[in-house]
């Protein structure tokens, strides 16, 4: 659509100068640049993305406000030998859970998604399609209720498991097993069954057809859904916060949320919150460019990149 | 075959967990540990205590009824609110984004990859008596308004800033969907911008905008950590703070469980229309 689109775009300001606007379209001409739609986008993108650097900016404050400027200073990150996120043992246990949380729960997450997604997609029956509606339900359950339903289990049922990283761990692989189910499921969908008919036909047995022709047509979305798991445990709020039992077990997202809420608001959550923000932005980094490496040679690759980052492909 | 083990991991994990919230909605409290017992043969349940939660919810001096309903009022205007801005927002990007729709892209995907804890620490930071909002208001001579101090308005506006950008994301996909003859053909039939908007884009985006909503609604109404962290009075609680605190008291948990059940059962239709319509949607696809 992008091509077409862009040479008529440019088409229409001539059209317009020639055939005496005034007259054509009584209410102006509809061919006019969009100058207010166009700064309201600007505005909204300011309103949404100046605040956060305004909170990067104070993790770097010489004070303990988060809200008055009063120099540079690193003390937040390492230099305040009791208070940084590098010598507080609680600040620094809440970056190691963060990370040992996004571990985890992304390799137990996506082979239980891919494998699910190339069951479902096979197998046509009631038993997959109401498995399928269970995994979409998952999707668009409120995550307060779903964290009510979790404590339950895990207090009540699941005693042994009990509250912690692993009740965490579990709750969070069910919360994201959708991004690798669905995303897998629509990349099956656009290859279509020709290539693993052809491997079949070639004499492939289903378990080479799987892994010389499926996994690496697979690997773009596969890599793609790795990467909105990782990305979304580390924001995860909700979830962790329902199912976590102490200090030692406290992400950074909970840690922050607890202390500000209880009056211990100040520089070093910013500095929570940066890393948090530097940690995801890398990841979508290698997230952009490894799903255009992996895409190379395919038609889109840029917006289609920038699409299943945002988890809508 | 494959799918076994994700099937077994919903069941498990997904399916006995909401089981569970059942067990212990319809289950009994032991009153020498106050704590709630769950009890897993349905025909068992009882209704204690989903008679003392409606009792709470809509009996008389009920005080959790007022909760709802402010509940209900602030979700309604956050995201009527988030749609009024996130339409024209779209709308300029799938349009008229051109050679910058790359940049464009990802200044609105940028807020998902930034937590959401630290976008609230952003507005604590500026909404602070002595913070950058009241400073700038100064300079045209409003006094310091206590942003935090539990007014309705901060809270609408955190929800607003912390749902907005799923919000954008779904219209824009719906909005580049359309096909720009379509538009071209309305204007060159004679509609002008405003009528063309009304009958040919509108129409053909509201699919988008009724999933665009549900997107943010649902995650809306159970929120409780931009209320607890912009306000933390009572006078903006919402139902999910009610959830929340409940969980912290075991002799209450049973009543969250009721409640949790009960904002399930409103929310129930709105997730089904949102599975079926992503259903249709992935199948027209293919």
């Amino acid at each position: 659509m992008s091509a077409a689109g862009v040479t008529t775009e440019a088409a229409r300001p001539e059209a317009g100068a020639r055939a005496r606007p005034g007259r054509l379209w009584p209410r102006g001409n509809p061919w006019r640049h969009p100058w207010f739609l166009e700064g309201f986008a600007w505005l909204y993108l300011l309103w949404s993305l100046v605040p956060i650097g305004i909170a990067v900016l104070f993790s770097f404050n010489n004070g303990r406000s988060q809200a008055v400027w009063q120099g540079f200073s690193w003390r937040w990150y390492f230099a305040d030998p009791l208070n940084s996120v590098l010598h507080n043992p609680d600040l620094h246990a809440a970056v190691l859970q963060t990370i040992r949380l996004s571990v985890y729960t992304t390799l137990i997450c996506v082979p239980l998604g891919v494998a699910f997604a190339l069951g479902i997609n096979r197998w046509r029956g009631k038993v997959s399609a109401s498995a399928n509606f269970a995994m979409i339900l998952s999707f668009v359950v409120p995550e307060l209720i779903f964290g009510v339903a979790l404590f339950f289990v895990f207090t009540q049922l699941f005693t042994f498991v009990g509250l912690g990283t692993w009740a965490e761990v579990l709750g969070l692989v069910t919360w994201n097993i959708s991004w690798p189910a669905i995303i897998v499921q629509a990349r099956l969908v656009t290859i279509g069954r020709q290539y693993e008919e052809a491997a079949a036909d070639l004499g492939a047995t289903p378990m080479q057809t799987m892994r010389r022709v499926m996994l690496p047509l697979l690997a773009p979305a596969i890599f793609a859904s790795a990467v909105l798991v990782f990305s979304g445990v580390i924001d995860d709020f909700v979830i962790v916060d329902l199912l976590n039992s102490n200090v030692s077990n406290t992400p950074m997202s909970v840690y922050i949320y607890s202390q500000q809420r209880g009056g211990n608001g100040g520089p070093a959550l910013n500095a929570l919150g940066t890393i948090m923000l530097a940690m995801s932005f890398v990841i979508a980094i290698i997230g952009y460019l490894g799903y255009r490496w992996m895409t190379r040679g395919e038609r889109g690759s840029q917006v289609d990149a920038l699409a299943s980052l945002a988890g809508s492909d | 075959m494959l799918a076994l083990p994700g099937i077994l991991w919903l069941v498990f994990l997904f399916i006995v967990p909401l089981y569970a919230m059942l067990a212990i909605a319809g289950g009994k409290l032991n009153l020498i540990f106050e704590q709630p017992v769950a009890v897993w043969n349905p025909l068992q349940w009882n209704s204690a205590n989903l008679a003392k939660a409606w009792h709470d919810v809509a009996g008389a001096g009920a005080s959790y009824g007022p909760i709802v309903i402010r509940t209900v009022v602030y979700v309604a205007v956050a995201s009527v609110l988030s749609l009024v801005i996130a339409y024209p927002v779209a709308y300029y990007v799938a349009r008229f984004g051109g050679r910058r729709k790359g940049l464009l892209l990802v200044l609105l995907i940028a807020p998902f990859w930034i937590s959401y804890m630290m976008r609230m620490l952003a507005w604590i930071g500026l909404l602070q008596v002595n913070g950058y909002v009241n400073k700038a208001l100064s300079l045209v001579g409003v006094a310091p308004v206590s942003w935090l101090g539990g007014l309705p308005v901060t809270v609408i506006l955190g929800l607003v800033y912390g749902y907005i950008p799923y919000l954008i994301l779904v219209l824009y996909a719906g909005l580049d969907r359309i096909d720009p003859a379509l538009i071209e053909a309305g204007r060159d039939l004679g509609l002008g911008r405003a009528r063309t908007f009304i009958r040919v884009t509108l129409p053909l985006s509201r699919q988008a905008i009724l999933t665009g909503m549900l997107i943010t609604v649902l995650p809306m109404l159970g929120d409780y950590f931009t209320n607890q962290l912009l306000s933390g009075t009572t006078s903006t609680t919402m139902i999910g703070n009610v959830i929340d605190g409940q969980l912290q008291t075991p002799a209450f948990q049973a009543e969250g469980a009721v409640l949790a059940l009960m904002l399930l059962l409103v929310l129930t239709i709105p997730m089904i229309y949102y599975v079926v319509a992503t259903n249709r949607s992935s199948r027209s696809a293919a």
